[in-house]
């Protein structure tokens, strides 16, 4: 199961040359790009683990598809994402955010019945990789 | 989209070279540096030659003649306060210009912004240093320091490794100029021959005359309103023709040195003489007083120091 989270995330993969436009758009409009990496992709895990810190003061684009590579040679099985910062007052929050690398084989996600009091059931889903510990997720 | 049009578009059978030569607006790069730059004849004459290589390298690609980017990576090499920094604003700028940096902005580091100081440290900021330059130029001033031979454990060395990697592997993202003294970056690319063999173009920058000198010290008080008086423009060049025998000279720097102390003697003597309301003639003139006053017409900084240490004893 493919996973679909952010933006661009039912179009194919990106190549380089298309993150690095995409990265430049964001840098142009004044954003912090940076990368992050996770072997957890709940799609309520909004925090991924950083690589390295967000480029405030890179005025091109072929520094984060650098370090993008960078990311993917420690991180090659894993989901990384590039995300866009805007600082300015009233946003202070992330305006963009797209996967650039995951994992060959997506197993996806298992539907979780929890039976409540009455009759009432709670759902929530379940990343089937989750199962195993941290690290050890993803081949 | 515009990507495929151009892949599709048939190649040109002929290059203008004038029209491009006008529409990336090299002529006015060169230009802004036959005017601004005092003297430099023979980096002036390098630098036309490296457009002039650029833009035929350019129009040969249209072509479909060549296709690797020619390696661009230069070496500065003069005294202090040849212009260096200055020409590398240029550079830059022209290579924005003709499409072959993307951004043409000008990182100015020196040892201290690329070395760390313990284990580990070095690679990151090296790093990070690299990727701020990229799209532009990064521009390594007196870049023999990187290089400490007494030191087999200096962390200079893992940095220039990192820097002739990226030198190499990401030639179409960053121009790296490295500036310095002549003989001591002869010694460092000596030492370093992966350096030497990855630079194109070496450029020497010659002193500059005294005559030279001199426009440059008028243009420098111009661009700050002031103005020699008639005298005072006299006793500059005798000021030139002293300061350059005398240790630690620095060209233009040191002319802008002398000039910023004969600004401050002169708001000293305002405040000393004026008795009246001033014009802002006598507020932006510098006389013969104020440049006469300096020690270097009595014998240069030794001088001084020779009576404080007598007076001492």
């Amino acid at each position: 199961m493919r996973l679909t989270q952010g933006t661009f995330s039912f179009l194919p993969d990106f190549t380089d040359e298309d993150i690095r436009l995409q990265a430049q758009y964001a840098i142009d409009k004044g954003w912090a790009v940076s990368v992050e990496w996770t072997d957890d992709p709940h799609p309520r895990n909004t925090y991924w683990e950083m690589w390295g810190h967000p480029m405030f003061d890179n005025p091109d684009a072929a520094a984060v598809v650098f370090e993008v590579n960078e990311c993917r040679k420690e991180h090659g099985a894993k989901y990384i994402r590039v995300i866009a910062f805007d600082a300015s007052p009233g946003w202070e929050s992330i305006r963009m955010s797209f996967i650039v690398n995951r994992p060959k084989e997506e197993p996806g996600f298992r539907l979780v019945r929890q039976e409540g009091e009455g009759r009432s059931v709670r759902y929530t889903i379940q990343s089937y990789s989750a199962d195993r510990p941290e690290g050890a997720r993803y081949a | 989209m515009t990507e495929t049009a151009e892949e599709t578009a048939p190649r040109p059978e002929t290059v203008d070279l004038a029209r491009a030569f006008e529409e990336s607006g090299t002529r006015e790069v060169l230009r802004e540096l036959d005017e601004e730059m005092i003297g430099l004849a023979p980096v002036k004459s390098r630098i036309r030659e490296t457009a002039a290589l650029l833009l035929v390298d350019q129009a040969r690609r249209q072509m479909g003649l060549a296709t690797e980017t020619p390696t661009l990576h230069m070496s500065f090499t003069g005294n202090p306060g040849t212009g260096k920094t200055t020409v590398a604003l240029k550079m830059a700028s022209l290579l924005h210009r003709l499409g072959y940096v993307r951004k043409g902005h000008l990182v100015t580091v020196t040892r201290d912004d690329l070395v760390g100081q313990y284990i580990g440290h070095t690679a990151p900021k090296t790093k990070e240093v690299l990727k701020k330059a990229m799209g532009g130029v990064l521009f390594i001033d007196e870049a023999y320091y990187l290089y400490r031979p007494e030191n087999e454990r200096d962390y200079g060395q893992e940095a220039i490794e990192i820097l002739l990697q990226v030198m190499e592997n990401n030639r179409d993202d960053l121009v790296v100029i490295l500036a310095g003294y002549a003989d001591r970056m002869d010694r460092f690319f000596e030492s370093n021959p992966g350096f030497r063999s990855r630079i194109a173009h070496h450029i020497e920058f010659p002193d500059y005359t005294d005559g030279e000198l001199l426009q440059i010290s008028e243009i420098m008080l111009a661009e700050q309103n002031y103005a020699f008086a008639p005298e005072a423009r006299a006793a500059m060049a005798d000021y030139i023709g002293l300061r350059r025998h005398q240790p630690h000279f620095a060209n233009a720097r040191s002319i802008r040195n002398a000039l910023d102390r004969a600004r401050l003697r002169q708001a000293n003597r305002l405040f000393a003489e004026a008795k009246g309301p001033l014009d802002a003639e006598e507020l932006s003139t510098i006389t013969e007083t104020d440049l006469r006053a300096s020690r270097v017409f009595r014998g240069g900084l030794g001088t001084d120091r020779a009576r404080v240490a007598q007076a001492a004893e």
